[in-house]
């Protein structure tokens, strides 16, 4: 091994460390910023090592890659947080770019010559890297709501995708098979292109969090496959965390939702609604004035927010009642439910930007056993998160999802646009229930105008 | 686990020490193989273990986080893009050059907002503190 060599495999092993370090640091809030800095530093130490790589002889299309990366990637971090889902699945595609191209690189310039072995790594990377890429994009396009956001079904779907999952496979092995022939390597890159579309095509909004971490989980994979292709062990390492965090997220969000991946991925939700819900009697609307005073002479509040927060960016008008009210002193509570939102997290990272403390910030399990001692839980555009069919009606599409029971407060206020179905389709007796007063209107402005109304009071 | 991943190591390093470095052969090498299987191994395992341990609050900085950090394809990005080659020159460099913004792109714009999300993550302020002690005057 030259020195050369050493000092490349030594900014390697820092990088991996430092990943590890900086993925560790993120268990806290308090230690997180730090972690990501050192990570970052094990990034810089991997391309600064990588730049004196023996091999590298021409920096002139490194340098262009570099800064053009720079001038797109510097703006995509300035994104508002509403946008953060689609600015993450954008980023989940370029990450799979990269892959998929390094690999299609790798395999026009080594040919067969890769043996075996590393051709099935470089097949798989490109499999993954470019079935991610049309997948992320069809994502990003139905959460700027470019395409609707709606399942897109079709006859014979299923057996459309395995037919062509199959090709993608058969064409895999012939490959393998006659590595010379690139046409089968091009056949199956295309097939992935076009199954990654398929695949998200028929998922729900709603059911983005899932798909998602997914998504991320296969970007890493890829990434990991780059690395057994190459040889490079910081690459595998760096892969496997970035794929086994999607996969974790993907699980902890399909628990959520009490359904199974397969299902998420194949079952169409949302396309069939089932129509026996116990939704039955009228739906009592309340006056602003009256929440106002709920509101005003509570020991405790509960808001419980939604995507509908995101839509109207109504976090900043929340964060402003809620304010008011601690200094009348009530205490307030903000309840989290793992899928509310578009991505994991989502809903938090919206609260943190309106200057919510975290410690506010309560996790589903933890806000439950509250919630009956709670006065007032303020539902701001979620739906099915609280929705006691989930847990009380076995006939229910979203039986058995664990949800935020709000109905077993004293007192439940809806902020909810209009009489609508919600963006699942199904009923929600919630809605209905004597505890609950329904204040239509925009999200945000109903919560201005409760600030106003509770100062008044 | 433990007595099963040692003699694995032992094995590999036997391999390594024998034969690995000193081929100069791409093609696929057995202990250089299983030398990777086993940091793929292991960094699942300390993967699943780091990650269980992030809180949700912290979700959805931890996915553009490991998106950054999967955003390390920009080194065999760069290596392609720099090399020259026999056969295929512009190709792969344009290639590699298109790699290395794509990746560019996620580390870049990955670190910047997480770092900008996780600075917007704070305990209770100052201000805040006061109409705490204040709580009860009611």
């Amino acid at each position: 091994m030259s020195h050369g060599e050493l000092f490349l495999q030594g900014t390697y092993l820092i990088a991996s460390i430092l990943f590890v370090m900086g993925l560790r640091s993120l268990s806290h809030p308090d230690t997180a910023r730090r972690g990501m800095i050192m990570a970052a530093a094990g990034m810089a130490a991997a391309v600064i090592g990588t730049l004196f790589h023996p091999d590298i002889h021409n920096y002139l299309y490194i340098a262009i890659g570099l800064i053009l990366g720079s001038a797109i990637g510097i703006p995509m971090a300035m994104v508002p947080m509403t946008a953060m889902p689609q600015r993450t699945a954008l980023s989940h595609a370029f990450g799979a770019l990269a892959a998929s191209m390094v690999g299609i690189a790798e395999y026009v310039i080594h040919g067969s010559s890769l043996g075996t072995v590393k051709l099935g790594a470089l097949g798989l990377e490109v499999m993954l890297g470019s079935l991610t890429v049309t997948g992320s994009l069809i994502a990003a396009s139905k959460l700027q709501e470019l395409m609707r956001g709606t399942p897109i079904q079709f006859k014979g779907q299923q057996i459309v995708n395995l037919c062509l999952f199959l090709t993608m496979v058969t064409f895999f092995v012939l490959w393998l098979v006659n590595p010379d022939k690139a046409v089968f390597f091009y056949t199956m890159a295309g097939c992935a292109f076009v199954f990654g579309v398929l695949l998200v095509i028929p998922i729900g909004s709603a059911d983005m969090p899932v798909v998602m971490s997914l998504l991320n989980s296969y970007a890493g994979l890829s990434s990991a496959a780059t690395g057994f292709v190459l040889s490079n062990n910081v690459l595998i390492i760096a892969g496997t965390l970035d794929g086994f965090s999607g996969f974790i997220l993907s699980i902890l969000m399909c628990k959520a939702m009490n359904r199974s991946i397969t299902n998420v991925l194949f079952g169409g939700f949302g396309a069939v609604t089932a129509a026996d819900s116990a939704a039955a009697g009228s739906m009592r609307e309340v006056t602003l004035d009256d929440v106002a005073v709920q509101l005003a002479y509570a020991n405790q509040v509960v808001f419980v927010p939604g995507y509908g927060m995101a839509t109207a960016q109504a976090q900043h008008a929340v964060r402003e009642l809620g304010n008011l009210l601690e200094e009348r002193g009530v205490s307030v509570k903000y309840g989290i439910h793992p899928v509310a939102g578009r991505m994991p997290g989502h809903m938090n990272v919206l609260l943190a930007e309106a200057n919510v403390p975290y410690s506010s910030l309560y996790e589903m399990d933890q806000i439950n056993p509250e919630l009956p001692a709670t006065d007032v839980a303020v539902v701001i555009g979620a739906n099915d998160v609280v929705n006691p069919d989930a847990r009380d009606n076995p006939k229910s599409p979203i039986a058995g999802m664990p949800i935020i029971e709000v109905d077993r407060a004293k007192s439940v206020v809806v902020l909810k646009r209009g009489k609508g179905k919600g963006f699942s389709g199904l009923e929600n007796p919630l809605f209905f229930k004597p505890v609950t007063g329904m204040l239509y209107g925009d999200a945000k402005a109903s919560l201005t105008n409760l600030t106003q109304a509770v100062q008044r009071v | 686990m433990h007595l099963l991943f040692q003699p694995m190591a032992f094995i590999a390093s036997l391999y390594l020490l024998s034969e690995g470095g000193a081929r100069e052969n791409l093609a696929f090498n057995p202990a250089v193989l299983i030398a990777s299987l086993y940091v793929f191994a292991l960094a699942a395992f300390l993967g699943y273990q780091v990650i269980s341990r992030v809180p949700p609050l912290l979700h959805t900085p931890l996915m553009s986080a490991t998106n950054a950090i999967s955003g390390i394809s920009l080194i065999g990005s760069l290596v392609i893009g720099g090399s020259r080659y026999e056969h295929h020159q512009t190709l792969a460099s344009v290639l590699g050059c298109a790699a290395v913004t794509s990746a560019m792109i996620n580390v870049t714009g990955g670190f910047l907002i997480t770092d900008r999300m996780l600075k917007m993550f704070r305990k209770k302020d100052a201000t805040q503190k006061d109409t705490h002690s204040a709580e009860g005057k009611k």
